[in-house]
């Protein structure tokens, strides 16, 4: 092909190239374009869904509420406009006139060419049976898919999925996570036919049913039955079973429409050549809708390899054309890890290698011929899936490590040694390929990770695309990581919150909303805790996210509050307690003074200390005599200064301009308000703030949460800030001029962190991870949602302050916790 | 020197929350008695075997107890410590009869 020169239909500067397509493969393969020649074309994208490029694969997730919306788009509006490229969502290609080398849209609009590249991607099958339109079935292929799922699944009921491959399964798992009963049917004898053998198959149907779904194989959809809406769904066996949503999981057809309109060649798919070219040398194809050599793909691997192509002859470079691509399949349902490669089927002249672990539910196979990987099918572990699939790519000779293979490579490489992921990476060779979705090498990342000087997932993400995709190979990148940077690579992204679960902090937070988990048991039970009720770790931060989640809903659970919140006090070395009340903004009088002095006295209170955060500590109190020293506190008026919680814990202030010469405001009143509207809430972290009446800050507001100084024309509020290890000052959030505007933003302030952060992050590493850009557009910029969140601040507020000092003097039921059970000899 | 052992009624069940403990007094020192999330009974002396921190304040969890002041997790059926930490803490030998806890103590 030779490279295009300014054409002669060509009227702008630069020659048009129009894209039919903004999904997967149509922008990849801009992207790749832009990365050769940035300049080259004038671009314009139509896409049919009127939103942005997002990662269809993610849909799942969105589907099950581990991703939102933002979290799964490629490219947002901002990236079409750096790049000029002109973007028409919406607005489908409805015809393509050759002659003319014009599209024209269904608004009407018509626009040249002098490329065109089809990317229409596939449509889904809708087998033709009686019912197959009623309102209420629907196919899993968009993000109007999925809100329609979203919709049917928040009024619960049943939900049939007709196809039990993978993006029927997705769809299974992703309902049930929704509250649904889930029915999945499949026509063949095991789920994924086509991806698994029978034995993994079964396990796979077994895992499910264990969460709940129920799975019938071999059974063939009759029809779909209902008058206005979906009800049920009749089997040809007879049976029938009850719906009140049916999803259509059986396949995808390439979409040819346009191109066979036009008179493009069509088989299955659009006909392309090596360089992804149709009969019409103007016109190119990729992704789902081509037929190339013979094969159509369903799956992103191949589609970006054919973007590379295509880039490459779109930019005028000479290279090497699309030789067809050898696919692997992971199954992606959080906890069951499902992978196969190549071809499984057996059969003369193949050998099987087969491992079972029942205990760990575990089943790998291999297939061999000719001393060679043919096919593979992992369950329940398929950390060496890549490992695999690599020397069946490669067609290595595996004869030499026939009797340790299925042990996979951390065995192979280090002969029996334990074999720790770091370590099974760092045997790979260069030439392995880490992410399967973009076709990225070990080599590619060790290269880019120590020429550019790499340290995080993210950045090797934006630089080499590996596990920019589908994820599964997240784990791997980490490892290379990890093994490149040594003790320096601290891993980011997915953590599990603890060893009792798979999830992330970000994704049970998530769950905990849309799942409506309204108690620790429930929490465990949907999302699958490895241990029967947690531990240290995750029950604390679990019974946080459940208060700040339904506030005036959720029962506090004691059991799973560390002691000095379960108490109501800080334990000390010795085993005794410290009482700290509150005193608002740091200020005192006679009486309180005067009862502190008496309970002092009264219980024989060895140390009675000063703060750092401008109260009285009362040091070394027994724990049985507590609830007594509380009563005469709060008989003088004092509550708790909550100095042992997750918690507003201080406002401190300065005097002000109250009685300070330097003053320009009410310092010590704006302060005790600030601690009178918080006082009470529970927290990620502990939460202080300060108000100081001048510049001079001598309530130092700059190393606290939430930080107020105030200032001739009103008040600058700072957040972010706090003492300890690892000091970090204040970022101005805004300057304000009222005090109902102080505590307005304090309270949205805080509702953004209570509901945003990691249990045990303080606002300080909170805010270096999400960026003071975040905190400010929900803030700042939205008005809105600053009233919002400081209304629903409030709403938990009246849930929240009571004084838990009262809730246990003595003769309450809870102050026999108390004291000892019992005295024996 | 062998000392009989003899078991002490010190209550009912009810009266431990579930995945908590109380602390029962003894002349040769304090006594944390765990009830788990499956309803049985455990017993140790209430020191941790790091520095002595109370045991009966910890979180409970599964078969184990995290002790209050610095995270050592302990094992409530040994005694002994779990994961890199080393150390044991004395067992009391407990059990449940018609829904009330016993200690077997020597005499
Ligand atoms: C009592 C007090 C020291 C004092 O005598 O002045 C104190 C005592 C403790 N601090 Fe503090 N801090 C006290 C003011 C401070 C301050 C000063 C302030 O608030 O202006 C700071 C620096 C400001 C800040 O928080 O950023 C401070 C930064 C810390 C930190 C580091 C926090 C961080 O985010 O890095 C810890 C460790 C932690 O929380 O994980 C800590 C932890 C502790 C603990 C809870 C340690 C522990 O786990 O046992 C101590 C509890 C003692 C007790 O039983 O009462 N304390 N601590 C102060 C109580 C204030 C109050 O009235 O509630
Ligand atoms: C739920 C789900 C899960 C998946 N999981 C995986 C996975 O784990 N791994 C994997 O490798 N693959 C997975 N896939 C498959 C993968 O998403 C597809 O292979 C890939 O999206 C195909 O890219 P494409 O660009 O060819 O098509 P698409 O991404 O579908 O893009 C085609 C776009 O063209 C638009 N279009 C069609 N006709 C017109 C027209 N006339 N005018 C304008 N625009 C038009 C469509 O609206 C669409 O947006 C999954 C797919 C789904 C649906
Ligand atoms: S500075 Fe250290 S020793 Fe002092 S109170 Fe804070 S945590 Fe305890
Ligand atoms: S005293 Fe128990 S962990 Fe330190």
């Amino acid at each position: 092909m030779t490279p295009l020169s300014a054409s002669p239909a060509t009227t702008a500067s630069r020659p048009r190239l129009v894209v039919i397509g903004n999904g997967m493969a149509g922008i990849r393969a801009v992207e790749e374009l832009l990365e050769r020649a940035p300049d080259l074309y004038d671009i314009t994208v139509f896409g049919a869904e009127p939103r942005v490029n997002y990662n269809r694969i993610m849909l799942s997730p969105l589907l099950s509420g581990e991703k939102s919306f933002d979290q799964i788009v490629i490219n947002d509006l901002d990236w079409y406009l750096i790049n000029q490229i002109k973007l028409h969502a919406g607005d489908p290609v409805e015809q393509i006139d050759r002659d003319d080398q014009v599209v024209i849209t269904k608004s009407g609009l018509s626009v040249p060419y002098d490329r065109l590249l089809i990317a229409t991607g596939s449509m889904p099958i809708v087998i033709p049976i009686p019912g197959a339109r009623l309102p209420g079935v629907v196919t899993f292929r968009d993000v109007d898919d999925v809100d329609t799922m979203l919709s049917a699944s928040a009024k619960g009921g049943h939900a049939v999925v007709i196809g039990g491959g993978l993006l029927g399964l997705e769809a299974a798992v992703g309902l049930k996570a929704r509250g649904m009963e889930v029915t999945v049917l499949h026509l063949a004898g095991h789920l994924m036919e086509r991806q698994l053998d029978a034995s993994a198959g079964h396990l796979l149907a077994k895992e499910l049913e264990r969460r709940g779904l129920t799975v019938l194989t071999s059974a063939d959809t009759a029809a779909i039955q209902g008058d206005t809406h979906v009800t049920g769904v009749a089997l040809k066996d007879g049976r029938e079973l009850k719906a009140d949503l049916v999803v259509m999981a059986v396949g995808i057809r390439p979409d040819t429409r346009l191109a066979a309109a036009a008179g493009l060649e069509v088989g299955r798919g659009i006909l392309v050549d090596d360089h992804m070219v149709t009969n019409d040398p103007a016109i190119s194809a990729v992704g789902e809708c081509v037929q190339h050599r013979g094969a159509c793909y369903g799956l992103v691997q191949p589609l970006f390899e054919m973007a590379k192509v295509l880039a490459d002859h779109l930019a005028g470079k000479q290279a090497a054309g699309y030789p067809g691509s050898v696919t692997s399949t992971k199954l992606k349902v959080t906890g069951v890890d499902v992978f196969s490669a190549g071809d499984f089927s057996g059969g003369p002249g193949t050998e099987d290698i087969v491992f079972r672990d029942a205990g760990r539910g575990v089943y790998k196979r291999i297939v061999l011929q000719d001393g060679r990987i043919k096919g593979a099918v992992l369950y329940g572990d398929t950390a060496d899936g890549a490992w695999y699939f690599q020397l069946l790519k490669a067609g290595e000779d595996v004869s030499g490590l026939r009797d340790t293979l299925i042990f996979g490579q951390g065995f192979a490489a280090k002969e029996g040694g334990a074999a720790n992921p770091t370590a099974a990476v760092a045997a790979l060779p260069d030439t392995a390929e880490i992410c399967g979705c973009n076709g990225v090498c070990k080599g590619t990342i060790v290269k880019a990770i120590t020429e550019k000087g790499l340290t995080s997932l993210d950045q090797v993400k934006a630089t080499t695309k590996a596990s920019a995709s589908c994820g599964s190979c997240t784990g791997l990148v980490e490892g290379l990581l990890a093994h490149a940077l040594g003790g320096e690579y601290e891993a980011a992204g997915v953590k599990p919150i603890c060893k009792c679960s798979d999830h992330d902090h970000d994704t049970i937070r998530r769950l905990i909303r849309v799942q409506n988990l309204k108690s620790i048991p429930a929490v465990m039970q949907a999302l699958e805790w490895k241990t029967p009720d947690g531990c240290h770790t995750c029950r604390p931060a679990l019974n946080y996210y459940l208060l700040a989640t339904w506030p005036g809903e959720y029962v506090d659970h004691g059991a799973s509050r560390f002691v000095n919140e379960r108490v109501h006090a800080n334990i000390q070395k010795d085993g005794t307690y410290s009482v700290v009340p509150r005193m608002w903004g740091g200020l005192t009088n006679a009486k309180e003074l005067r009862a502190i002095a008496d309970v002092v006295d009264k219980f024989d209170i060895p140390t009675v200390k000063v703060t750092g955060g401008q109260r009285i500590d009362l040091l070394g109190v027994k724990k049985e005599d507590l609830p007594a020293v509380w009563s005469d506190l709060n008989a003088a008026g004092m509550v708790s200064g909550h100095a042992y919680g997750k918690a507003l814990r201080t406002v401190k202030t300065c005097v002000g301009s109250e009685w300070c010469r330097f003053g320009t405001q009410k310092s010590m009143e704006v302060g005790v308000n600030l601690e009178r509207m918080t006082w009470g809430s529970w927290t990620p972290h502990k939460f202080k703030m300060a108000v100081s009446g001048c510049p001079r800050n001598c309530a130092e507001a700059t190393i606290k949460d939430f930080g107020v100084i105030a200032t001739d024309g009103g008040f600058d509020l700072l957040v972010g800030g706090n003492g300890g290890i690892k000091l970090r000052g204040t970022d101005l959030l805004t300057k304000v001029t009222t005090e109902e505007e102080v505590q307005e933003y304090c309270g949205a302030f805080m509702q953004l962190y209570r509901e945003e952060a990691h249990y045990l992050e303080r606002t300080a590493p909170w805010i270096e991870r999400v960026g003071l850009d975040f905190v400010k557009a929900r803030v700042v910029d939205d008005a809105e949602n600053r009233r919002a969140l400081h209304a629903r601040f409030l709403a938990s507020q009246r849930h929240a302050q009571v004084d838990p000092w009262a809730e246990r003097a003595p003769g309450a039921p809870a102050a026999r916790d108390f004291q000892t059970l019992a005295t024996v000899e | 020197m062998h000392r009989p052992l003899e078991w002490k009624d010190i209550g009912p069940l009810t009266d431990i929350p579930v995945q908590g403990a109380r602390r029962v007094d003894h002349r040769e020192g304090r006594i944390a008695v765990f009830r788990t999330i499956d309803d049985q009974v455990f017993a140790l002396r209430d020191e941790c075997p790091h520095k002595k921190g109370p045991l009966s304040e910890g979180i409970v969890h599964g078969h184990a107890v995290t002790c209050p002041l610095h995270n050592w997790v302990i094992d409530l059926a040994t005694g002994f410590a779990k994961g890199p930490d080393e150390g044991c803490t004395g067992r009391i030998p407990a059990r449940l009869v018609d829904g009330r806890v016993e200690l077997g103590l020597v005499a």
